[in-house]
């Protein structure tokens, strides 16, 4: 049965999502007709320019905004679903270990998995430590960890390497898509970064700037061993943003 | 030869980190030289005056010994303890609540603005005779006149408290389904924890201040009672051995626990 249910793909549509007005600012149109299905154990990518609506999407996706017309079907997967934020998001009175550990219900099997999954993100040394006594690039290993311990069945991620170093966000892509071979999840990541895109992304959604609707919707072909080759991603990354 | 110990314990080092111990051993002995001070000055300003209106430090002390020795002392200040720690529980959880609730509920922030202005405005006296005309001379009539006094300063800063909760946190605590206990718990006490020790600190001086004024209007039992005593038969000796009494039990309750509790609610802090 539960291999029914993972087989049945996400149908997002959005018709539109209006901001309402603030003081002097009229109402607002972030997203008109975004139409999509995403299937079962992909990779989606939604990329775009800053302020095309990009996370408003993905509040929608995951329930958090209520306030639009159109519908979200998550299918049987949506009690399975976690969203890794921009910011870390981690409870700074709790250290890495307990923010963790928070997420799963008392008594889970899981538990036992904790030490594991906190080696596996480098944070070992730190699993005792207070969120805010470590750099961003590990608050976001331990938002990574938290995501992954509860084996969601959809992942969605919003810029979650935005504004690291090189090194960071490298090894961060590598651990993700490291953790997501290991459990395979359909995982919604919105990123601004073409290269990040196209190296971790099976299927790229652009949105149109100012239009606020789907602009292009694109299959990646790369091999695994493409999306270790600068080249490659290069010359992928001209092909589909040429358009 | 006070060059030399000066550079030595002025190292950055040294300034920077000395040992929490070392720091607090420090404080003490800055207090107690001020204290002395404080003591000493009194004793000469007394000397020199000679009036039976200010004793010397060491007859006031006489008296307090004289009062702990006849139990008055200590029966009066546990009577005075009782009420402040009744009044300071019910104060603090009444004016929490209504602080959380204002703090996240818009409307009803808007509406109840106005009754907490008038509150926070009302003198403590008018509280307090209207208290003991409405309900009469009892206790429960004089801690409710102390709560009413302390109750809208708690909930203006939980409310402070409740306004800035974080709206981040909530939707991860949504996203991963803590649920409403867990949610409570681990993502919003925490958060107004710094907002209540604030409010406890500032409440437990209130509050045992006008436990005092209470007791002297209609108790007959208390330091505020002893005080009124005091001041019928003008001796100045035996309202500042309770006064002086009574700050030593509040700097206790101060030291010993509300200031390791805000400690212990804030170490996560960088």
């Amino acid at each position: 049965m539960n291999g029914v249910n993972r087989s049945l793909p996400i149908r997002v549509d959005v018709r539109s999502k209006v901001f309402p007005a603030v003081g002097d600012r009229p109402p607002q149109l972030v997203l008109k007709d975004v139409a999509f299905e995403v299937a079962p154990r992909s990779f989606l990518v939604i990329t775009g320019p800053s302020g095309c609506g990009k996370s408003t999407l993905l509040n929608i996706i995951a329930g958090l905004d209520t306030d639009f017309s159109g519908s979200v079907d998550l299918g049987p997967a949506k009690d399975k679903l976690t969203f890794i934020f921009q910011s870390p998001r981690l409870l700074p009175w709790r250290t890495v270990y307990e923010n963790i550990a928070l997420v799963l219900p008392e008594g889970d099997p899981r538990h036992a998995q904790i030490p594991d999954m906190i080696e596996r993100v480098g944070l070992r040394d730190a699993m005792n430590a207070y969120p805010e006594r470590l750099s961003l690039g590990m608050q976001r290993r331990a938002s990574l960890a938290r995501g992954f311990i509860v084996e969601p069945q959809i992942l969605l991620m919003d810029e979650p390497f935005v504004s690291l170093d090189d090194p960071t966000a490298i090894s961060l892509r590598a651990l993700l898509t490291e953790l997501w071979h290991r459990h395979p999840t359909t995982v919604i990541f919105v990123t601004h970064d073409r290269a990040e895109a196209i190296q971790l992304g099976t299927r790229i959604l652009r949105l149109a700037p100012g239009k606020a609707s789907v602009a292009q919707d694109v299959t990646i072909n790369l091999t695994e061993a493409q999306r270790h080759d600068q080249a490659a991603i290069l010359a992928e990354q001209n092909r589909i943003f040429a358009a | 030869m006070a060059p030399i110990s000066t550079r030595i314990s002025s190292t950055p080092r040294l300034m920077a980190a000395p040992s929490g111990f070392t720091a607090s051993l420090e404080r003490l002995a800055w207090m107690a030289g001020s204290l002395f001070a404080l003591a000493v000055f009194w004793q000469i300003i007394a000397v020199y005056a000679d009036s039976r209106y200010l004793p010397t430090p060491l007859a006031v002390f006489d008296v307090l010994l004289r009062e702990g020795a006849n139990g008055n002392l200590w029966k009066d200040t546990s009577a005075t303890l009782a009420r402040v720690a009744v009044a300071f529980v019910v104060s603090m959880f009444i004016g929490a609540t209504i602080g959380i609730f204002l703090g996240r509920y818009r409307t009803a922030d808007k509406f109840f603005d106005a009754w907490l202005i008038l509150f926070l405005n009302l003198p403590a006296l008018v509280t307090i005779t209207l208290c003991y005309i409405w309900f009469g001379l009892t206790d429960a009539a004089a801690i409710t006149a102390v709560a009413l006094n302390k109750i809208p300063n708690v909930a203006v800063n939980m409310r402070e408290g409740a306004r800035s909760l974080s709206k981040d946190l909530d939707e991860m605590a949504v996203i991963y389904k803590f649920g409403w206990w867990k949610t409570l718990r681990h993502v919003t006490l925490p958060q107004l924890a710094p907002f209540f020790a604030a409010a406890a600190r500032s409440g437990l001086s209130l509050v045992w201040k006008i436990v005092l004024v209470v007791e002297a209007f209609g108790r007959s039992s208390g330091v505020g009672y002893r005080l009124s005593i005091a001041f019928q038969e003008f001796d100045v000796s035996t309202i500042l051995a309770y006064a002086l009494a009574f700050i030593l039990v509040v700097q206790i309750i101060e030291f010993a626990v509300l200031q390791p509790l805000q400690e212990r609610v804030t170490a996560w802090r960088r």
